[in-house]
C-alpha cells in the first residue's frame, strides 16, 4: 500500500497547513484550543491538486448548512405561510422559492390534518443536554500527536449520533439525546485512517464511521451497551478524485466524497459514475459500498456492486485490497463481497475505484399513465423482459400520483392550467381512466438522441398494449424531483403531528402486486388496531425492474394526534409492514441495509450458517470489535 | 363502527349471542311474488374484477395451475397436451355452476310457499348478517353451515337473497346431480358439483381447487361449503374434512389475497325433515318403498308441523387472526406458487385446528329447543327399564333442572321465559308426537306399536324411535360433553385420585376423539371441565382427590349416562372383534356382521343401549381402534382387518372401568 509517494517536503506542508487554517477561519468559529487543526501530510495526494475546500458541499461543521433535526440544508423547507399556502424555501432546487397551492388541501384531506394543530420542533441544539463525552485519555494524547483534526464538541458530536429513521429525528426535534459519539475525528486521507484504527485498536477504542449520516436503518445508533468511548470516524473530508483513468474509464476516489460532489466534479471533465441514490446530495461514496447501494439509473450503470472496480479498507487487521484493478477474477469469492453490505462492521472503506462513463449526450424524461397499478405492474415486467427498460423506471400507485399532483408549483401562465384541464379530461372522461384508479410511470431515457428516441418509442408501445397513455414530459420530470425532497416533506409533517417514513425490499415478479396490496392493507390494519385515529397514507411504488423481480418501496405516514406514543406505535406498524413483506416474498432490504433496525430478521434471511460465515469473518477481522456499532450481525 | 366489526376479529369465537328475527313473519304478510321479484343489488367484495361465469372458466383453464399439471400429467402417462387440455375443461363443465339470478327468484317465489307451510318459523340474528355485509366488502368470505338436513343449501341462499347479500357459489356433491332436472336448478342456483372421492387423480383436483380459489380470489361470490362433508345423520357434528378448508386458506398462505373470512353459520331444526330416514339409514333398514302409500306419506310430510328453524350467523373468523405466530408463509417463497405442493405439517395441523375450531363453533350457536332436553331425559328413563314411562310432572320438574344446569355449561337454550314450564314441556311433547306417547300423565317413548313378525322386525321399528329421539338428545351433546368426560373418568377410575381421574379422563378423551368434536390438544379441556363441574357445586377439587359432592351426585348420574351408551357401544365393539371376528373379515363386511352380532345380544337382554346399533357409532369405533393400532388394514385384500385381540380386550376392560388405565396404554395412545 501507499506507504511511500512524496518524501516529505516540509515546505509543502507548511503551505498546505497555512492555507487550511486561513480556510478553517472561514468554515468554523474557534475551537477549543487543544483540538487545534494540524495539516498533516497526505500520502496519497492525487495527480490533481487538491481541489479548494470551498467547492466541497459537506464541511467539516455540518451545522453550519445543514439542519440538526431535519433533513438536508438549514435554507431549504417546506412551510406553509400566512395565507397557509405551502412554499418551499431557499434556492437550491427546482421547487424553490415556488408556491404549492395544492398541497395544503391534499395534506389535511390524507392526513385529516390541521394547520391548526402544530408540533413545532425544539428550536435550538441544547448543547448542556447532551451528555458529556467519556475521553480515552491515552487515545486521546496519542492522537493529538498525529494532527488529526477532532473534536468533542456537542454540536458535533450530535450530528453524528443519528441517521435519518424516524424515531432519531422525532427525538432530535424534542431535545432529546440518547448516548451520542464522545469525539469526532475527522482524517484526511486514507493513511489517517490507519492510524486511527491503529490508535484505536491499541487503547480498546470503539470506532464508528460515518460517511454522509443518510442511513434509514439505525445504523449510526451508537449502541446503549457500549461502555468504551465512541470515536466517529467522519470520512467527509476524504473527498478528492485522485485519478482518473480514461483509458480503463476508472476514477479513483476516496471514500468521503458526496454523490453530488463525485457528479459534479467528474461532469467538469465530461464523465459521470450514473450511480443517484436518491440520497446522492448528502450520502457518500463509502457509505455506498458499505451498505450495498442502489441508484436511480442502474438499468444503465449498475448498482454499486457493478460499478466498483477496486475497493480499500482500513481494517484493525490491516488494509484489505486487491492486488490488481482486472475487470473481473475468479480468485476464490470475492472479497469485495466481505466489504460491500459489512456496514462498518469490520473497517472503513478508504479509497475506491470506481467506473466511470462519458456523460450522456441526451437526456429525456416521460411518462406513462395507466387505467390501474396492475396493469402498470404488468407493463413493467414486459419491459424488463424485453430488457429494454430506460435509465430509470418507476411506477407509482394511485395514491402517490395524487401525491406528485398535489405538489405541483402554481402554474403562471393561463395556458398552462388550461393545458392540465384537457389533459385531465381527455385521460378520465375521454379514455375512461378512473382517477381513484388511475397510476403513473414516470422514465427517464439516456444516451444519444436518436437511440434515446428509439427506445421511447419502444418503450411507449410496450406501455400502449397495457393501456398506457403517454403523459408528458413534466409529470416524469416531477416524479422524480418528488424524491429530492420528500425527505423535507416528512419534516413539514412533522410539524403538524403527521410522522412517517419510507422503506423497501426487492421481489420476485410474480409477487409484485400480491405484495403491494398486502403490505399496504397491513399497515393500514395494524394503524386501526394499534389505535391511530385517521386513516394512514399508505402507498408504494415500483422503483426497480430487474430479470426477476422489482425493487418496491413503501411510503407510510399517519397523523399521530390522540396517541401517547406515536413512535412506539409507528415501530410496531413498520414491524408489522417488514413481517408482511418477509411473509409475502419479499426480502429485508434491497439497498437500505441492515443496520440494527431489521437485524432480527438477519438469521432467517441468511440462515445459520450463513450468519456463521459472516460472524467468522468479523471474528478475524475485528476481533476486538473496535467497528462496534453492531450492525447486520 | 363498522370497521369496529371487521378489527374485533381478534377474538374469533365471542361467547355473547345476538338476538333473533323471524323472517316469515314478513313473508306471510306480503306478496311472494313481489319479494321473488324485487330489486337484488347486493353489496360486493372491494377488490373484485367484475367476471362472468364464463370468463371464470377460462381463467380457471389459463391458470398456471392448470397449465403445470396438464403437462405433469402428459408427462407421465404420455397422453397428448390437447387430450388432457379437453380433459380437463370437460372436468369444469361437469364441475362449474351457472349461477343466475332468475333461477334463484324463482326458488326465492316456491322456496317462500314451502317454507311457510312446513315451518312456523324461521329465525335469524340479524347482527350476524350485518357482519358479514361488513366482512363481505373487506375479504373473501367462506360460508361455514352445519349441515343436518338437504335443506340446508337452500335455506342459505334464501336467507342472503332476502337479506340482499350476494349469492354463495356452493360445492354440493355428485350425487345431486344424478336428478336430472333437480341438479340443473340447482346449478342455475349457484351449485358446483365435486365428485365424492377423486383420490389419485391430480388433473381433477387441480381443476377444483383452481376453480375454487378463483372464485375466491376475485371476489366472485361468497364460497360456501360443509366441513362437515356430508350430513350429520346423528345430529353430532361430524369430524371436519379437511380438503376445502385447505383449498380457501391457501391463497392467503401464498399472499394472493390479504385475508379470508371464515363465517361459521349454525342452523338449527326443531324437527328435521329427514329424522326416521336417517335412523332407518343408520340401522340398514332399507328406505320404506316408493308407493302409493310412499307418495301420501310424502304428502304428509308437507302438511305436518316442523316447528322453528334458527339461523345463526357466527362471528367471521380472519385466517391472518388465526395463523398469526402458526403458520410460517414464508415457506411458500422458495417455490412458484403455482407448483401444487402438499401441505407441510405445520400448514396440515393448523388446517386441523382450525377446522376444529370452527366447527365447535358452529356447535356452540346451535340453538337447543326444550326438546332436546326432553328427549335426553326420556332416553335416559326408558333405559332405566321403567316400563310405565315418567310422569309429566316429574319430567317438567327433571326438565327444569336439566335446563338450569345446561345453561351453567353454556348452551344457547331456547326455553320461552314467560310460559309455565308444564306448558314448555306438553307444547315440545305435542310436535314431537310421532317419537313420544302420553297416557294416563305418563309419558314414554313412542315404542311398541308396530306390527311386527319377529322380534328381530320388532327390536329394529323401536331402534327407529330410540335413535330418532338419540339424534335430538345428541343437539345438547356439545354442551355436556367435556363435563360427561370427566364424570365417566371419575366413574371408571379406580380411585379419586387426582391422577387417576386425570389419566382416565385422558384416555376417555382419546378414545372417543373419533365420536365428538375433541379440540386437539389436551390440557386446557381437563382445566375448563373441571372448572365446569366445580363452577356448578358438583365437584370438589383438592389438592390430590376430586371428589363428588352431595348436591354434585344428581348432574354426575346425568352427565355419565350421557356418555354410557358410546362406553357401551364401544365395548360391543371390542367384544365383537375379539369374539367373532374372522381372519377374513374386511371393512366393508364389519357393519353388518358388528349390527348381527349386537342384535343377538339385544335380544338375548344383555345390552342396555338400543342405540348402539347406530352404525355411525360402529364406524366410529373402529376407526378409533384402527387409530390405536389394536386393529390394522391389511393392505392388498380388499381392506382386511387384523385385530390385535391382547390390546382391544384391555381396551374394553378399560372402557367398562375393569382395568385401571394403564400407564402403558396412555403411553400407547
Amino acid at each position: 500500500m501507499a506507504s511511500n509517494s512524496s518524501g516529505g517536503s516540509s515546505d509543502r506542508q507548511r503551505i498546505a497547513q497555512q492555507r487550511l487554517r486561513i480556510i478553517a477561519g472561514h468554515l468554523q468559529r474557534p475551537v477549543d484550543g487543544d483540538s487545534a487543526i494540524l495539516a498533516a501530510e497526505c500520502k496519497a495526494q492525487g495527480s490533481k491538486p487538491d481541489t479548494s475546500r470551498e467547492e466541497k458541499t459537506v464541511p467539516r461543521r455540518r451545522q453550519e448548512i445543514m439542519k440538526w433535526n431535519g433533513w438536508g440544508y438549514s435554507d431549504s423547507r417546506f412551510l406553509f405561510n400566512k395565507k397557509g399556502q405551502a412554499e418551499f424555501t431557499g434556492k437550491r432546487y427546482r421547487l424553490s422559492g415556488m408556491i404549492i397551492p395544492g398541497l395544503k388541501d391534499w395534506f389535511e384531506c390524507t392526513f385529516g390534518a390541521s394547520l391548526q394543530h402544530k408540533t413545532p420542533a425544539t428550536p435550538l441544539l441544547n448543547s448542556s443536554a447532551v451528555q458529556p463525552p467519556t475521553l480515552n485519555e491515552a487515545f486521546v494524547e496519542e492522537l493529538k500527536s498525529t494532527g488529526i483534526p477532532f473534536s468533542q464538541d456537542a454540536e458535533d458530536r450530535v450530528f453524528r449520533a443519528h441517521g435519518h429513521c424516524l424515531h432519531e429525528i422525532f427525538a432530535l426535534r424534542e431535545g432529546k439525546f440518547g448516548r451520542v459519539p464522545d469525539m469526532v475525528v475527522w482524517p484526511n486521507c486514507h493513511n489517517d485512517v490507519v492510524k486511527i484504527v491503529e490508535l484505536a485498536s491499541k487503547h480498546n477504542v470503539c470506532l464508528i464511521p460515518y460517511g454522509g449520516g443518510t442511513s434509514v436503518s439505525s445504523a449510526l445508533e451508537c449502541p446503549p451497551e457500549e461502555t468504551r468511548s465512541i470515536v466517529s470516524l467522519d470520512t467527509s473530508q476524504m473527498n478528492r478524485i485522485l485519478w482518473v483513468d480514461e483509458k480503463n474509464l476508472t476514477a479513483h476516489v476516496e471514500a468521503g466524497i458526496v454523490g453530488q460532489d463525485l457528479e459534479r466534479l467528474l461532469n467538469e471533465s465530461g464523465y459521470c459514475t450514473g450511480h443517484e441514490p436518491d440520497s446522492m446530495e448528502f450520502s457518500s461514496l463509502g457509505g455506498w459500498v458499505a451498505t450495498r447501494a442502489s441508484g436511480m439509473k442502474k438499468n444503465i450503470y449498475g448498482n454499486i456492486e457493478d460499478l466498483v472496480v477496486h475497493i480499500k479498507m482500513v481494517t484493525p487487521q490491516g488494509v484489505i485490497e486487491k492486488s490488481c484493478q482486472g475487470p473481473r477474477m475468479s480468485t476464490g469469492p470475492d472479497i469485495h463481497h466481505f466489504i460491500m453490505g459489512s456496514e462498518g462492521t469490520l473497517g472503513v472503506v478508504t479509497e475506491v475505484t470506481m467506473k466511470i462513463r462519458p456523460m450522456p449526450e441526451y437526456q429525456k424524461y416521460g411518462s406513462v399513465v395507466f387505467p390501474n397499478f396492475e396493469q402498470g405492474v404488468a407493463c413493467l415486467r414486459e419491459v424488463a423482459r424485453q430488457r429494454c427498460a430506460p435509465a430509470s423506471i418507476r411506477l407509482m400507485d394511485n395514491e402517490q400520483f395524487k401525491f406528485g399532483h398535489a405538489l405541483k408549483p402554481q402554474v403562471s401562465s393561463i395556458f398552462t392550467s388550461f393545458l392540465d384541464g384537457l389533459k385531465k379530461f381527455y385521460i378520465t372522461k375521454f379514455k375512461g381512466f378512473d382517477p381513484n384508479r388511475l397510476c403513473v410511470a414516470t422514465l427517464l431515457f439516456e444516451g444519444d438522441r436518436e437511440k434515446v428516441l428509439q427506445h421511447e418509442k419502444q418503450v411507449y408501445d410496450i406501455a400502449a398494449k397495457f393501456g398506457g397513455l403517454a403523459a408528458g414530459e413534466d409529470n416524469g420530470q416531477r416524479g422524480y424531483m418528488l424524491t429530492f425532497v420528500i425527505a423535507y416533506l416528512r419534516d413539514l409533517g412533522m410539524d403538524y403531528y403527521v410522522i412517517g417514513e419510507s422503506f423497501e425490499t426487492s421481489v420476485p415478479w410474480d409477487r409484485v402486486l400480491d405484495i403491494c396490496r398486502n403490505v399496504k392493507a397491513r399497515i393500514v390494519r395494524e394503524c386501526k388496531e394499534r389505535g391511530v385515529q385517521f386513516p394512514p397514507l399508505s402507498t408504494c411504488r415500483v422503483t426497480q425492474t430487474y430479470d426477476a423481480g422489482a425493487c418496491v418501496y413503501f411510503y407510510f405516514a399517519f397523523n399521530y394526534r390522540g396517541l401517547s406514543d406515536p413512535v412506539h406505535v409507528y415501530e410496531q406498524v413498520e414491524h408489522a409492514a417488514r413481517e408482511e413483506i418477509l411473509a409475502n416474498g419479499g426480502s429485508l432490504s434491497h439497498h437500505h441495509g441492515v443496520g440494527k433496525l431489521r437485524k432480527e430478521w438477519m438469521r432467517e434471511t441468511v440462515s445459520n450458517v450463513g450468519m456463521g460465515m459472516l460472524k467468522s469473518v468479523k471474528d478475524y477481522v475485528d476481533p476486538n470489535n473496535i467497528f462496534g456499532n453492531r450492525n447486520l450481525l | 363502527m363498522a370497521s369496529k366489526a371487521v378489527y374485533s376479529q381478534r377474538d374469533p369465537m365471542l361467547k355473547k349471542r345476538d338476538d333473533f328475527e323471524d323472517i316469515l313473519e314478513e313473508r306471510r304478510n306480503s306478496s311472494d311474488l313481489r319479494y321473488a321479484l324485487r330489486c337484488y343489488a347486493p353489496v360486493v367484495y372491494k377488490g373484485l374484477c367484475p367476471s362472468k361465469a364464463g370468463t371464470l372458466k377460462s381463467m380457471v383453464l389459463q391458470s398456471d395451475q392448470l397449465h403445470y399439471v396438464i403437462h405433469q400429467v402428459c408427462r407421465e402417462t404420455g397422453r397428448a397436451v390437447d387430450d388432457v387440455q379437453e380433459e380437463a375443461s370437460s372436468i369444469l363443465e361437469e364441475m362449474a355452476h351457472r349461477l343466475q339470478l332468475s333461477t334463484v327468484r324463482f326458488f326465492a317465489f316456491t322456496l317462500s310457499k314451502v317454507f311457510k307451510t312446513l315451518f312456523r318459523s324461521i329465525c335469524v340474528n340479524e347482527e350476524g348478517i350485518q357482519r358479514l355485509q361488513q366482512v363481505i366488502q373487506e375479504h373473501p368470505v367462506v360460508l361455514l353451515p352445519s349441515h343436518r338436513s338437504y335443506m340446508d343449501f337452500l335455506l342459505m341462499s334464501y336467507l342472503l337473497y332476502t337479506y340482499d347479500l350476494a349469492l354463495p357459489v356452493i360445492a354440493a356433491g355428485m350425487d345431486f346431480m344424478g336428478m336430472k332436472f333437480v341438479g340443473e336448478m340447482l346449478r342455475m342456483s349457484g351449485a358446483f358439483f365435486i365428485r365424492r372421492s377423486f383420490g389419485g387423480d391430480k388433473l381433477y383436483w387441480a381443476v377444483f381447487s383452481e376453480y375454487v380459489k378463483t372464485m375466491l380470489k376475485n371476489g366472485f361470490a361468497p364460497v360456501e361449503f360443509f366441513l362437515e362433508g356430508t350430513r350429520s345423520r346423528t345430529s353430532k357434528s361430524l369430524t371436519p374434512k379437511l380438503g376445502l378448508l385447505n383449498i380457501v386458506m391457501d391463497p392467503f398462505f401464498k399472499g394472493e389475497v390479504f385475508d379470508v373470512s371464515l363465517v361459521p353459520v349454525s342452523i338449527s331444526y326443531e324437527r328435521i325433515l329427514e329424522e326416521s330416514l336417517y335412523a332407518r339409514e343408520l340401522l340398514g333398514v332399507p328406505k320404506p318403498k316408493e308407493s302409493t302409500s310412499g307418495l301420501i306419506k310424502a304428502r304428509k310430510v308437507l302438511s305436518e308441523d316442523y316447528g322453528s328453524i334458527h339461523v345463526y350467523f357466527g362471528q367471521p373468523v380472519s385466517v391472518r387472526s388465526l395463523a398469526e405466530g402458526r403458520v410460517n408463509r414464508c415457506q411458500f417463497n422458495l417455490i412458484p406458487r403455482h407448483i401444487p405442493k402438499k401441505p407441510s405439517e405445520d400448514i396440515h395441523s393448523f388446517v386441523n385446528d382450525s377446522a376444529y375450531r370452527l366447527v365447535r363453533a358452529q356447535e356452540e350457536n346451535m340453538v337447543l329447543k326444550p326438546w332436546v332436553l326432553l328427549a335426553s331425559l326420556l332416553l335416559q328413563n326408558q333405559v332405566s327399564g321403567q316400563k310405565r314411562g315418567i310422569a309429566l310432572d316429574e319430567l317438567t320438574e327433571q326438565a327444569v333442572w336439566l335446563r338450569d344446569l345446561s345453561r351453567q355449561y353454556g348452551a344457547f337454550l331456547h326455553w320461552p321465559e314467560h310460559t309455565p314450564p308444564s306448558e314448555v314441556v306438553s307444547s315440545s311433547l305435542s310436535l314431537h308426537r310421532g317419537l313420544v306417547r302420553i297416557s294416563e300423565g305418563r309419558v314414554q317413548l313412542a315404542l311398541g306399536q308396530s306390527y311386527a313378525v319377529t322380534p328381530e322386525e320388532e327390536l329394529l321399528s323401536q331402534a327407529v324411535i330410540i335413535l330418532s329421539c338419540a339424534s335430538y338428545r345428541n343437539q345438547a351433546l356439545h354442551v355436556f360433553l367435556r363435563p360427561a368426560l370427566l364424570a365417566s373418568a371419575i366413574h371408571t377410575a379406580s380411585s379419586n385420585k387426582k391422577q387417576e381421574v386425570f389419566n382416565s379422563f385422558s384416555f376417555l378423551r382419546n378414545m372417543f376423539s373419533n365420536e365428538f368434536i375433541l379440540c386437539p390438544g389436551t390440557y386446557c379441556m381437563l382445566f375448563t371441565s373441571h372448572w365446569c363441574c366445580v363452577s356448578t357445586g358438583a365437584l370438589q377439587v383438592t389438592q390430590q382427590e376430586v371428589l363428588v359432592t352431595e348436591r354434585g351426585h344428581r348432574t354426575l348420574v346425568f352427565l355419565t349416562s350421557m356418555l354410557d351408551p358410546f362406553l357401551q357401544g364401544y365395548q360391543v365393539v371390542c367384544r365383537f372383534l375379539c369374539e367373532e371376528a374372522t381372519e377374513a373379515l374386511t371393512e366393508k363386511q364389519f357393519i353388518p356382521a358388528v349390527r348381527k352380532f349386537i342384535i343377538k345380544h339385544l335380544l338375548a337382554g344383555r345390552l342396555r343401549y338400543t342405540e348402539v346399533l347406530s352404525s355411525d357409532l360402529q364406524k366410529n369405533s373402529l376407526a378409533a381402534l384402527l387409530r390405536l393400532g389394536a386393529v390394522r388394514k391389511i393392505k392388498g385384500y380388499q381392506g382386511t382387518l387384523k385385530v390385535n385381540t391382547v390390546m382391544v380386550n384391555s381396551l374394553e376392560d378399560t372402557l367398562g372401568g375393569k382395568l385401571p388405565t394403564q400407564k402403558a396404554v396412555i403411553a400407547r395412545l
